[in-house]
């Protein structure tokens, strides 16, 4: 089979259990979160009918006396046309809408961070295993401290250090609340500012990880023939390292682009937490203390499918750089 | 004298580059890592932490005991100072260190036992049952772990979130990397010789599978394990750190979020909020290193750089002792 066939159709597969999944954990798990939201919001000033009353059935189980394949074919449906209820948190704004107005934030942020740590984190390993057994070499194991501290604290540390310590950086928020959010330059330069601690310590937590990995990539290839019979053509040390030895260590890097972003998401999620950030992390955390199942759950699938999203798009472009996982197929 | 010397202490330094007279190492001694600087700072930071973990909880006081002291920094009765509400910040690290190491080897052994379970038991077994086995890793691994973890705990009432109901959610949601290895790993030793001896002699296939094959993967299961250690300790950190940790459990990451809180970070108590997530950088940071050690035994690349390394040094030290001799005695002369 074709490698982009074979590609798209798991991750047709994985965002099909995906989906299973948020259908599957409020109708396994204990409780009764129909009955907790539709309290919430009367309390809110909404008002219960019964299609509300089913909407929510339909997206977190209950006493629905249809059979579950039905629920779970309405539940498709409704997902299909865009229909994730509506939050309680929020009320009366839709799930789908919290979400989008969110979820640019966290994009923009993780983005921008996971980009900086990978490419900086490839450059140094590259560097560092190029020549190995120099002193930076053998600092290697150090950057180990680094990849084992868990993110909310790093982001703790550095809120305490650089702003309120040394107040270079706004301590909470996603930009200064008395502009409105919009495309000029002092709104922009505003977000800058407040998400570069976040961005900093996302960088700084994640970084380790792909230096190592290229470390010891480097190190493995180094000692490959075509290394030797580059070296013995005479070309600059420059140039091998460029054309032949990074070139061939980063492969696994990128192949396991999909385990590292899983977990620089997963942190991130907390950091927001931290930074009060308004992303999509954040709405998570508040939808879960708010008892906002409807909210959380559209969160969980908005975050799960920029992950299959993100790895989709490295697993194609794997494809076009490395020729032999075409060929194997 | 010393121009016939040279050359032969020279080739000697080249020709045997392991001290003579040391036999090499063997059996199962080859299973274990060798002892570098790095590996023994990782059994010390492992080792003291453990220790702090098991002995300190029955030297401190009582964590939860409210003193009418209030927020005070580090002093000679408080090593790390007290929290709001007079609690001793030293006692409290104790019990929680207990608390996540506890965690960390539940949901290391469940994550490890699981990965095996799905990594060796579909490699070995082929066809169907390994397709269906790698598509189901592979799911889990692109599914974003700590979200879901937060979504179903956010699903379970606070009450009956107990130690193994978030044990067991952490297992769920971390075995796959692991298991993407061991499969890889097993698909390469299945198809060496020897195991198709023990099949074709009809041994049955746990068998198979506990002796010819799980001694070869050892080095590799052993790193991921350390490494679900490391993971678990992390993520029921950031668990209790947002307030969907198990009920009534003290851990490192409850103790932040009690900080958090209490506002430690805008009251400037570094005391309180730097010791927990420091002792788990810290212990991570250990059984990374001890990792890098693993490592090398897996990837006997990385082991061999470090003998030529060595190998280099030695003869540079050789020559350097040799220049210097012949200008010493040329100086005499």
């Amino acid at each position: 089979m074709n490698y982009f066939v074979r590609k798209l159709s798991f991750y047709a597969v994985a965002l099909w259990a995906a989906l299973t999944l948020n259908f599957a954990i409020p109708r396994m798990l204990p409780g009764n979160p129909v009955d907790i939201l539709l309290a919430k919001l009367q309390q809110r000033g909404g008002t219960v009918t019964p299609e509300t009353r089913e909407a929510y059935a339909l997206l977190l189980g209950g006493d629905s006396s249809d059979p579950l394949w039905v629920q779970y074919w309405d539940y498709l449906k409704n997902l299909a046309r865009g229909d994730l209820g509506v939050s309680v948190s929020y009320y009366p704004t839709k799930v789908s809408d919290v979400i989008l107005t969110s979820l640019p934030w966290t994009v923009v942020l993780v983005g921008i961070a996971t980009i900086i740590a990978a490419v900086l984190g490839v450059a140094l390993g590259a560097f560092v295993g190029w020549k190995p057994g120099t002193w930076l070499d053998t600092l290697v194991p150090s950057t180990t401290l680094l990849a084992a501290v868990p993110y909310f604290w790093l982001a703790l540390i550095l809120t305490y250090l650089l702003a309120r310590v040394l107040g270079w950086f706004p301590m909470q928020g996603g930009y200064d609340v008395v502009l409105t959010p919009g495309w000029n330059w002092e709104f922009i330069s505003s977000a800058i500012t407040y998400g570069f601690l976040p961005a900093l310590t996302i960088v700084l937590a994640s970084i380790a990880g792909w230096l190592l990995g290229m470390r010891n990539m480097m190190v493995s290839t180094l000692s490959e023939d075509y290394i030797l019979t580059a070296e013995a053509k005479g070309l600059t040390p420059m140039k091998i390292l460029r054309s032949y030895a990074s070139r061939n260590a980063v492969l696994p890097s990128v192949a396991g682009f999909a385990i590292s972003l899983g977990f620089v998401v997963s942190g991130s999620v907390i950091t927001e937490q931290v930074f009060s950030y308004p992303g999509i992390g954040g709405r998570l955390l508040g939808a879960v203390t708010n008892n906002d199942y409807a909210l959380m759950q559209g969160v969980f699938l908005f975050i799960t499918l920029a992950v299959l999203g993100a790895n989709l798009v490295v697993d194609l472009l794997y494809g076009l750089i490395d020729p032999r996982t075409r060929a194997r197929s | 004298m010393t121009n016939l010397a040279s050359p032969t202490a020279l080739d000697t330094a080249a020709d045997e580059p392991a001290p003579s007279g040391r036999p090499a190492r063997a059996g199962w001694r080859s299973l274990l890592p060798t002892m570098t600087p790095w590996l023994a700072i990782g059994l010390v930071l492992i080792g003291g932490i453990t220790l702090f973990a098991v002995i300190a909880p029955y030297f401190v006081g009582d964590p939860r005991e409210i003193r009418d002291m209030g927020l005070t920094g580090p002093s000679a009765e408080f090593p790390l100072g007290t929290t709001q509400t007079g609690q001793d910040v030293l006692a409290q690290l104790a019990f929680a260190t207990r608390g996540s190491l506890q965690i960390g080897i539940i949901v290391g052994l469940l994550a490890t036992a699981l990965s095996a379970l799905f990594g060796i038991y579909g490699a070995y077994k082929g066809k169907v049952l390994d397709e269906a086995f790698s598509l189901l890793t592979n799911v889990f691994l692109v599914i974003p772990g700590l979200p879901l973890v937060i979504v179903i705990s956010g699903f379970v009432p606070r009450e009956s979130r107990g130690l193994w109901t978030i044990a067991v959610v952490l297992a769920v949601t971390s075995w796959a990397g692991a298991a993407r290895v061991l499969r890889a790993q097993t698909l390469s030793v299945r198809s060496r010789d020897y195991v198709a001896a023990s099949q074709v002699s009809g041994e049955k296939s746990w068998r198979v599978i506990v002796v010819e094959i799980l001694p070869n993967l050892l080095p590799v299961i052993a790193s991921q394990f350390v490494f679900a250690v490391i993971a678990a300790i992390l993520g029921e950190a950031g668990l209790s750190y947002i307030g969907l940790g198990a009920s009534n459990s003290a851990t490192l990451g409850t103790m932040l979020f009690y900080a958090q809180n209490g506002f430690a970070l805008s009251l400037g108590a570094w005391w309180w909020f730097v010791p927990p997530g420091l002792m788990i950088a810290l212990f991570g940071m250990g059984l990374s290193l001890v990792n890098f050690s693993i490592d090398e035994l897996i990837n006997p690349k990385l082991k061999n750089l470090r003998l030529h390394r060595k190998r280099a040094r030695r003869a540079a030290r050789l020559e350097r002792e040799l220049a210097r001799d012949t200008t010493a005695k040329e100086a005499v002369r």
